[in-house]
C-alpha cells in the first residue's frame, strides 16, 4: 500500500496561502504525478500534503486585452474542449490532446505540469514558445515570472515554498504562428522522447520574426534553442534555412540516453522535426 | 490535523460515508474499505487504466485520485453498470455487447474498459473506430488485441446505450 500522508483541503486561496507560509506542504492538484510519488518508490514521499483541488479561484479560461489566461487548476480536458482556447491559442488544445489519455487529461492540470517541472512536461515548450507568463501567489502577494526564466534546473523552478502557481497568461500577438510536435513511443500515454514547439510571425518580406524554438526531453529542463532561433530569425523558410536550422539545433542540444530513448535518437529526431516544420511552413 | 477524515460521496447512486486517511487512493477505498473488488489495480501509476471509474461522469484512474478529492462528488464503478430489474440485475447493453463480440478474455482490463466506454457513450460517442480507439487509449489489454473490444463499443453505440443515471 502507498503511504498516506496527512492532507488538508482548504476551500479558499487565502487559507492555502496562510498554510504554506506557516509550514512545509507539498501541493497536490490533479494528482497524476503526486499519487505516483506516494508509493515511495521514486524517493521519499511528502510528509504532509495541501490539496488544491477545491480552490475554484484557480479555475477558468478567459481572454482580455490581448492575453489568454488559464487558472492553474485548468485540466487538459478543459483546455481541449475550450472554445476560447481553440479560437485564440489552438496549439494549447493540440498539446493538451497529446498528454496521457482521457483519464489523465480529466485530472492533470496545466498548473501541475508547470510546478512539477518535468523536463518532459508536454505543455511546457508551448509556454516557452509563446512567451507565457506564470503567475505565482502567496501571502507576500502575486508576481509574474516569464516562462523563459521559470525553469531553473532539473525539476527546479522559480517558485518559492510559500508560493503557489495560480495561473498562466499567454500573450496573443497578431499574426503569430505556433506549431507543436510530440514524439513518443505511441500516440497516447507516452512520456515524450522529444517535444517541440515553434513560433514565429512573418514580416512584409516573408521573413520570420520573433522566432521561438522550445524543446522538452532534451535537457534537464524545458529549454529554448538559441542557435535554432538565430538560424530562423530574419530568414525565409527555404530549404537552406531548414537545413541550417536543423544543423544548429543538433549541434546545440545535449540530450542523454535513458530508458525512453537515446541521445543520438533525440538529437536526430529534434533536427528532423524542426526541419519538417520549416518545410511545411515554406510549402516546398 | 487528524490523519483520518470523514468523506461523503455518491457511489453507484447510494450515499456513502467513509472514515479513512484523506490521501488514501479512491481505488483502495473501493476495494479495501468498501469491498467493491470489480475495480482492478494494474500498474498503480496511471498507465494501464484497469482501475478506471467515473468521477462526476468523467473517466479517471482511481489509483491517482485521493479520497479527499472525492468528497461531495459522484462515483460510478463497474458494479453500478448492470440494470436493476424486478427479476434481478441484467447486463447493460454495453456489457451485453462485450459478451456478444467476445470483448473479454482474462478480464482484468474489462471493468476499466467498460467505464471508459460508458464515459464515451454517455457523451454521445458513436461507432467510429478512431474515436473509440482514442476513448480507450488509456486502457491496456494484453489479451484481445483490442479489435473485439472496439467492436463491442461500436455495437453498443449502434444499438443505443442510453446515458444512465447517477
Amino acid at each position: 500500500m502507498p503511504v498516506e500522508p496527512p492532507v488538508e483541503s482548504p476551500r479558499l486561496l487565502a487559507d492555502a496561502y496562510a498554510m504554506i507560509a506557516a509550514g512545509s506542504w507539498r501541493p497536490i492538484a490533479g494528482g497524476t504525478d503526486l499519487l505516483v510519488q506516494i508509493t515511495g518508490e521514486l524517493g521519499p514521499p511528502p510528509e504532509q500534503v495541501i490539496d488544491l483541488w477545491g480552490l475554484d479561484e484557480l479555475r477558468g479560461i478567459s481572454v482580455s486585452d490581448g492575453w489568454l489566461t488559464a487558472g492553474a487548476l485548468t485540466t487538459y480536458s478543459a483546455l481541449r474542449s475550450s472554445a476560447v482556447v481553440r479560437d485564440h491559442l489552438p496549439v494549447l488544445a493540440e498539446a493538451a490532446a497529446t498528454i496521457g489519455a482521457v483519464q489523465i487529461q480529466n485530472r492533470g492540470t496545466i498548473g501541475g505540469n508547470i510546478a512539477n517541472a518535468s523536463p518532459a512536461g508536454d505543455s511546457l515548450p508551448v509556454l516557452l514558445a509563446t512567451d507565457a507568463v506564470i503567475v505565482l501567489g502567496g501571502t507576500r502577494g502575486e508576481r509574474d515570472v516569464a516562462a523563459s526564466v521559470f525553469f531553473t534546473g532539473y525539476r527546479r523552478t522559480a517558485r518559492a515554498d510559500d508560493e503557489l502557481v495560480i495561473r498562466v497568461r499567454f500573450p496573443l500577438p497578431a499574426g503569430r504562428q505556433v506549431r507543436f510536435r510530440k514524439v513518443g513511443t505511441r500516440r497516447a500515454q507516452a512520456i515524450s522522447k522529444v517535444v517541440l514547439a515553434l513560433s514565429w510571425r512573418t514580416d512584409d518580406e516573408g521573413r520570420w520574426r520573433d522566432t521561438r524554438v522550445a524543446l522538452g526531453s532534451v535537457a534537464e529542463r524545458p529549454i529554448r534553442s538559441g542557435a535554432a532561433e538565430a538560424a530562423l530569425e530574419g530568414a525565409l523558410p527555404t530549404r537552406e534555412t531548414a537545413a541550417a536550422t536543423a544543423a544548429a539545433v543538433a549541434a546545440e542540444i545535449k540530450p542523454i540516453d535513458d530508458v525512453r530513448s537515446t541521445a543520438a535518437y533525440r538529437r536526430a529526431v529534434t533536427a528532423k522535426v524542426l526541419h519538417r516544420l520549416v518545410r511545411d511552413a515554406g510549402g516546398w | 490535523m487528524s490523519l483520518v477524515g470523514s468523506y461523503r460521496f455518491l457511489l453507484n447512486g447510494e450515499p456513502i460515508e467513509v472514515g479513512v486517511p484523506g490521501m488514501r487512493r479512491l481505488l483502495d477505498v473501493l476495494r479495501e474499505d468498501l469491498g467493491l473488488t470489480g475495480t482492478k489495480e494494474g500498474c498503480g501509476e496511471g498507465e494501464c487504466g484497469a482501475c478506471s471509474v467515473l468521477l462526476d461522469g468523467a473517466v479517471v484512474d482511481s489509483c491517482l485520485v485521493p479520497i479527499c478529492q472525492v468528497d461531495g462528488h459522484v462515483v460510478r464503478t463497474v458494479e453500478g453498470l448492470a440494470l436493476q430489474a424486478d427479476r434481478g440485475a441484467r447486463l447493460s447493453p454495453l456489457q451485453a455487447a462485450f459478451l456478444e463480440t467476445g470483448g473479454a478474455q482474462c478480464g482484468i482490463c474489462t471493468p476499466g474498459m467498460l467505464m471508459s466506454a460508458v464515459a464515451y457513450l454517455d457523451r454521445g460517442g458513436g461507432p467510429d473506430e478512431d474515436a473509440i480507439r482514442e476513448a480507450i487509449a488509456g486502457n491496456l489489454c494484453r489479451c484481445t488485441g483490442y479489435t473485439k473490444i472496439v467492436e463491442a463499443i461500436a455495437l453498443a453505440a449502434e444499438t443505443g446505450s442510453r446515458p444512465m443515471k447517477d
